[in-house]
């Protein structure tokens, strides 16, 4: 007889996992209660949230949304919920919201910031998404002066005008730059300051008197809230990111004035907290001005800011350039690239691209940075939390004001810092 | 025979100012330097000419007036009687005070937070990312009112803790926490060496100066115990057993200067509407050093966090293949390449949070800023002057705090090629 070994033709079929391995069971198991010491982490922390939460929820929810002051809302509370029952008066929000928003912006005016901000949103959007046409950018570059224009009202020939000083430096440039290059860029620099300085003044009267086009001039007292926390933060960032990128370059060159002038400017600003530079905007900045100039407050803080918040953004690119390889400058010089398009098209895309988590990091500290403008007066959401509870029929409330702004802080912070990382994974061109 | 690198004939022109390489850096150099001499000279021809127009030209000599109010939370003799300087002396202490428990606490903080978030327990992860997001994306300022305002509402009055059957009780009948402030035991010593004055200025205990001593020669004592044992076992193979005479060397002889000098501790007792005796920390230092120490933590636990991230996996593998305990592949393997990476940017949050401490003043804590730059500045009248010393000793704090970490920095900077 032959011998036959027996030869399996079908596998067989692999058995089902444990319970205790797969599925909801196997989840915990593995995350939660994975060895003694985890399994009294996980105790602990289920304790402690269960706690916060159990004081923080009924708070959050069983709480008023309509009354006139405090006392109202406690009685209220007392009503609706029983008397030991300590609940939000939400109802403060409800009814300073929009001081809170505009601070005193004259109400029949909001349709202004308002219009403003749907304005910025389209501005940022060819900045923040490279995939809309790059025509929008001219909008964004017109912006600021449209932005300003319907904010603080007045003539609308003051910001033509302003913009016409950019024109007469260009075409004096165009002019001149086949004559003499020295000549071109000098005319270019100081054409626009003498019209700014001198010419514009009488020129946007003379066009106001003949074509009284305009606003109504609303006063940067009026300013506050939540309008002018995003005022002083979005100006100061997009005006810091220029002068950060030159004042970093000059950190890098070989010029050694140049260089010492950039480090002794940066490491001035990083040395001294955010709070005596706001109290040289306040107190100080007047004097170093030519006597008789009295300009805003805000303005103020705003070069202020700017300035503070330059010298972080230069010291985060700074890294991002020491990150390059020196292979990239050398390669950049051999194609006989000069400086300027070295940094333009080799050098600084590269550098921004591994600069960015920490360039929004500092725009995030900067705008969370605006609160500090309270202390010198400013009414900014801290600034009028004080102010409303000054008031009577406020007084005494602390946690829904904080709450309040901590959360709407929060949620720009937050989408701030998440809209960096899509910016890092989509700028991500590293294969590993 | 003329060659390529031969220079341009003729005479020199004006435009090789900009176009000759060999000149345009010089031009660049020169214009700068104008440019900023012409930008100082014209801020100091405004400055001035405004101050000569108001009357006050530039003049320290206000620094040497009495100041006139007083500073509760304060850690040298200071009366309203001294004078402004001595004033922006004390804050200046408290600036460093506050600086310091804040940095200690927010590293403590910090390096717990940055460990668990890598933890494979699910629910430990998520609760620390909850609260290093929340504490990172909420204004500072926010923190500290919010803190101030926790102690003076959450807390008992003083009088709580009054009668038989008290609202409020103290911690171990040694620390009572009100809305006035926290006390505490203080440091007493019934044999007391007296103090030191330092040039007039300010007095130190010697006691502390006595026990610091110790302190240190008992620490130097155990680094040698230390390398001994690292010499036997280097010889033999064996690494005797250190722990014993390391903490007796350590500990012993600081509790035998406690006790020649008499150590005790002075209790917080309710006398009339409020405690006396212990060490009383105000409301406002609480609140700060409290809210510093947790907003900073956030971003040292991110720090900390993305350091020992940044350490590749082959290294804990290779300590494991080495048959390495994981306490020790964290001490001897991870930890002084992630102390690499983590120290930069942690030297940069201590300085972070020196400045906000700046902040004080949103809550009355009578720091550099409340002293020189507030009630001085107010009651002198002198801008121009208080903000620029103000900034100077600041910058000066900056300057030395990133020198001493930037020395540290090097010793354990990894030696390259």
């Amino acid at each position: 007889m032959e011998f036959q070994p027996f030869v399996r033709t079908r596998m067989l079929d692999a058995k089902p996992a444990p319970v205790t391995s797969v599925g909801p069971a196997g989840w915990i198991r593995r995350n939660l209660f994975d060895g003694p010491l985890n399994a009294a982490m996980t105790l602990v922390m289920a304790f402690v949230i269960f706690l916060l939460l159990s004081h923080l929820l009924p708070w959050v929810f069983l709480s008023v949304w309509h009354a006139e002051s405090l006392a109202e809302c406690r009685e209220i509370i007392d009503q609706r919920y029983g008397t030991g029952h300590s609940g939000a008066c939400w109802a403060v929000i409800h009814e300073r919201f929009f001081q809170l928003v505009y601070g005193f912006y004259p109400p029949e005016l909001y349709w202004r910031p308002n219009l403003t901000f749907i304005l910025m949103l389209g501005a940022l959007a060819p900045i923040l998404f490279t995939q809309l046409p790059r025509k929008m950018m001219v909008f964004s570059a017109l912006f600021p002066f449209l932005g300003a224009w319907l904010l603080w009202g007045g003539s609308v020939w003051q910001p033509v005008l302003v913009l016409a000083g950019f024109g007469i430096g260009f075409a004096a440039w165009t002019a001149l730059a086949k004559v003499n290059g020295i000549l071109a860029i000098a005319a270019g620099l100081i054409l626009p300051v003498l019209w700014w300085v001198f010419a514009m003044e009488p020129v946007v009267n003379g066009l106001h008197a003949v074509i009284p086009l305009g606003l109504e001039p609303v006063d940067s007292t009026q300013f506050g809230g939540f309008m002018v926390s995003v005022v002083i933060g979005v100006t100061a960032i997009t005006l810091s990111l220029p002068l950060g990128i030159m004042l970093a370059l000059g950190r890098q060159t070989d010029l050694f004035i140049v260089r010492t002038v950039s480090i002794g400017f940066i490491e001035f600003i990083r040395g001294v907290p955010l709070i005596t530079l706001l109290f040289v905007a306040s107190t100080l900045l007047n004097y170093f001005m030519p006597p008789g100039t009295n300009f805003d407050l805000i303005v103020r803080v705003i070069i202020m800011a700017t300035l503070f918040s330059a010298a972080y953004i230069a010291e985060v690119i700074r890294g991002g350039l020491a990150a390059l390889p020196k292979g990239q400058y050398e390669a950049a010089d051999s194609l006989g690239l000069d400086y300027w398009q070295a940094q333009r098209l080799i050098i600084m895309p590269q550098a921004l691209k591994i600069a960015i988590p920490g360039i929004v990091s500092t725009f995030i500290g900067l705008f969370k940075d605006t609160t500090l403008v309270s202390i010198i007066g400013i009414l900014d959401p801290i600034g009028l939390s004080n102010a409303i509870r000054a008031d009577s029929a406020w007084q005494g409330i602390y946690w829904e004001l904080f709450a309040f702004i901590g959360f709407v802080f929060f949620i720009f912070c937050f989408s701030m810092s998440r809209y960096s990382m899509y910016l890092e994974r989509k700028l991500n061109t590293g294969h590993r | 025979m003329a060659t390529a690198s031969d220079p341009p004939q003729g005479g020199f022109q004006f435009s090789q100012l900009i176009y000759d390489t060999r000149y345009r850096s010089m031009t660049i150099q020169v214009a700068t330097l104008i440019g900023v001499l012409a930008l100082f000279f014209w801020l100091g021809a405004n400055v001035t000419q405004n101050l000569a127009d108001l009357g006050k030209p530039i003049d320290f000599g206000f620094l040497g007036e009495p100041a006139g109010y007083d500073i509760n939370q304060r850690l040298i003799e200071y009366d309203n009687q001294d004078i402004h300087a001595r004033a922006a002396f004390v804050g200046l202490l408290n600036t460093l005070l506050v600086a310091f428990l804040g940095c200690t606490l927010a590293t403590v903080i910090g390096v717990l937070v940055g460990v668990l978030r890598l933890s494979h327990n699910w629910l430990v992860a998520r609760v620390m990312t909850i609260y290093v997001e929340t504490f990172r994306n909420v204004p500072v300022l926010l923190w500290i009112v919010l803190a101030m305002a926790v102690m003076i509402e959450a807390l008992p009055q003083p009088r709580d803790f009054r009668g038989d059957d008290p609202a409020a009780s103290m911690v171990f009948d040694a620390a009572a926490f009100t809305n006035r402030g926290v006390y505490i035991p203080e440091p007493l010593f019934s044999r007391s060496l007296g103090d030191f004055s330092f040039f007039g200025i300010f007095d130190i205990s010697i006691d502390l100066l006595a026990i610091l001593a110790v302190l240190g020669a008992g620490i130097y004592a155990a680094k040698l115990i230390g390398r001994q044992a690292d010499r036997i076992q280097n010889r033999t193979g064996l690494r005797p057993t250190t722990w014993y005479k390391t903490l007796g060397v350590i500990v012993v002889p600081v509790l035998a200067v406690l006790a020649i000098l008499g150590f005790h501790l002075g209790y917080p007792e309710l006398k009339g509407f409020n405690f006396g005796g212990g060490i009383h920390l105000r409301n406002s230092l609480i609140a700060l050093w409290l809210a510093l120490s947790f907003y900073t933590a956030a971003f040292i636990a991110e720090i900390v966090r993305g350091g020992i991230m940044a350490i590749s996996k082959g290294q804990s593998e290779a300590a494991a293949a080495l048959g390495l305990r994981p306490s020790r592949t964290m001490r001897l393997v991870i930890l002084p390449q992630a102390l690499r990476v983590i120290i930069p940017p942690l030297i940069s949050q201590y300085l972070n949070l020196t400045k906000n401490s700046s902040l004080a003043i949103a809550v009355g804590y009578m720091d550099l800023t409340g002293t020189l730059m507030g009630i001085t500045l107010n009651q002198s009248g002198r801008e121009l002057e208080c903000v620029l010393l103000t900034m100077l000793v600041y910058l000066a704090i900056s300057l030395c705090i990133s020198g001493a970490f930037n020395i540290y920095n090097q010793r354990v900077k990894l030696k390259e090629r």
